[in-house]
């Protein structure tokens, strides 16, 4: 089948819109003072609708279009999975989205934990965990993890005055200081960032106008339907070519400049921004949010004594030792670099968060197919 | 799963911030408290994990539907962006059920 199939047979509402989008990138990627132009989005829903709609496939060549940290689950760290690992072997009742369950630990999954008779529940939204602490007299800790758009959900429970015996173990990170963090990253050659239009609606576009001036690569807003994504590519482009770096707002429907404000003073009375480590990644000056003092009580950090350290006698096989989860997070290599793609590392047997999670790039390139051989299609046969 | 999935509002109730949405025939309950702006019959909002983070306005609604439309339309259950669009339909309660345990009688 031709790669491109998948854009030709997609049903857009306005197909002479989509060719047009496309002739246009075409244009303004032949424009461009070098090649190739480089970007990178950072949420998993872009790169599930690039890889699902074959839009690579209608990219010109020389646009490379790369997933950096868009992953919440995959970045969760290691230490973060064992906090949730200790404490559901300890016996206390760990609820979390599903996806997390199979993200590894030092030594163990929270799957494994509840392969071994730990309580570990599946929820689809922090309200379902509340409801579980309802149900149970026990202590139910509801394991977050999303970036600012789903601890807003959180930070919205946390004043509802949930039950006591409810608490949060926070996974949450947040997604503009890692951009930072990529931005710098020697090996990455990153022109400028396509947003998420959805953490945007919540921080608005004027998130983004500190990091413009700091680094110089303009950042562009867009949405998730394929002609969105289009759209706000070929608005990235002309801002790098118009070599005057800036924020623009490719998806006005979802998201203004100042976002929601209420949920913003939601985020931020519940949640303060701390520096930790991203999986695979780097340490991240305020990429991870934890509760604030004054909810302290629904803090599980400092409701429990969690010790770790039993799953930590432990040597890595050899197969997590190759895993590039890291790099391709970081955008410096993507899945088909990596050995154990689609061979040792499948969704079933997932050797890296990246296989894990819906979001993740490997486990997205895995259903999807990646990057088509661009050389197998027929410029212009559209 | 920031991909969130819009809905039409049916019913607002206002003093406890929750609204009766409908998702492709399916109505839930979605809480109202982190949306920006007031919502009413008619309007769609932004559902994500049950929590209403956006109104979409009536007329910029059909343009934001065409996306997930087309994902339910092929309702292929291996699929990663149906299957989140369904665990964020999933992650709001049934609307027959309010979440203090009356029962909706509207229903």
């Amino acid at each position: 089948m031709n790669p491109s199939d998948g854009f030709e047979q997609l049903k857009f509402r306005d197909p002479a819109r989509a060719r047009g989008l496309r002739e246009t990138l075409d244009r303004l990627v032949g424009q461009a003072s070098h090649a190739p132009v480089s970007i990178m989005h950072v949420c998993g829903s872009h790169e599930q609708a690039i890889a699902k709609f074959g839009l690579r496939a209608a990219f010109p060549q020389e646009l490379q279009v790369i997933m950096g940290p868009g992953c919440p689950v995959c970045v969760t760290d290691v230490p973060e999975v064992d906090e949730a690992v200790a404490l559901a072997k300890q016996g206390v009742r760990v609820a979390s989205y599903g996806d997390m369950l199979r993200v590894p630990g030092t030594s163990q999954s929270l799957a494994d934990a509840k392969a071994e008779g730990a309580n570990v529940d599946v929820v689809y939204s922090v309200t379902q965990a509340v409801e579980l602490a309802r149900e149970h007299d026990e202590e139910v800790v509801f394991f977050a993890s999303g970036f600012e758009t789903t601890a807003v959900a959180t930070a919205a429970i946390l004043v509802d005055d949930p039950p006591d015996n409810f608490s949060v173990l926070s996974a949450h990170k947040y997604i503009p200081p890692v951009m930072e963090i990529v931005a710098e990253m020697p090996e990455t050659k990153i022109e400028g960032f396509l947003a998420a239009g959805h953490a945007a609606t919540i921080t608005g576009s004027a998130v983004f106008e500190k990091f413009v001036e700091r680094h110089g690569l303009p950042v562009v807003i867009a949405g998730f339907e394929p002609l969105d994504v289009l759209a706000g590519l070929v608005k990235l482009i002309e801002v790098i070519n118009s070599g005057k770096p800036r924020v623009e707002n490719a998806f006005p429907r979802c998201v203004t400049r100042e976002g929601n404000v209420h949920a913003q003073k939601l985020l931020w009375r519940v949640f303060r921004p701390t520096g930790g480590r991203w999986r695979g990644i780097a340490h991240v000056p305020n990429g991870n949010l934890r509760l604030r003092d004054e909810f302290a009580k629904y803090d599980t950090r400092k409701r429990f004594t969690i010790d770790a350290s039993a799953l930590w006698h432990y040597a890595p096989p050899k197969l997590v030792q190759q895993c590039q989860c890291g790099d391709i997070m970081a955008g410096i290599s993507s899945p088909s670099d990596c050995p154990l793609f689609g061979n040792e590392c499948t969704p079933d047997t997932p050797v890296g968060a990246c296989m894990v999670s819906a979001e993740g790039t490997c486990k997205i390139w895995h259903q999807y197919g990646g990057r088509p051989d661009l050389r197998s299609i027929k410029r212009g046969a559209a | 799963m920031c991909l969130g999935v819009p809905g039409k509002v049916i019913e607002v109730d206002r003093e406890n911030q929750i609204a009766t949405v409908e998702f492709w025939g399916v109505r839930k309950q979605v809480r109202l408290e982190v949306c920006d702006s007031p919502v009413d019959p008619g309007d769609y909002i932004l559902n994500h994990v049950g929590f209403a983070i956006r109104r979409i306005p009536p007329e910029d609604a059909a343009e934001t539907l065409a996306l997930y439309d087309e994902l339910l339309r092929v309702a292929d259950e291996q699929d990663l962006m149906t299957a989140d669009v369904r665990g964020e339909i999933d992650a709001a309660p049934n609307a027959t059920i309010l979440p203090n345990g009356a029962v909706d009688e509207s229903e």
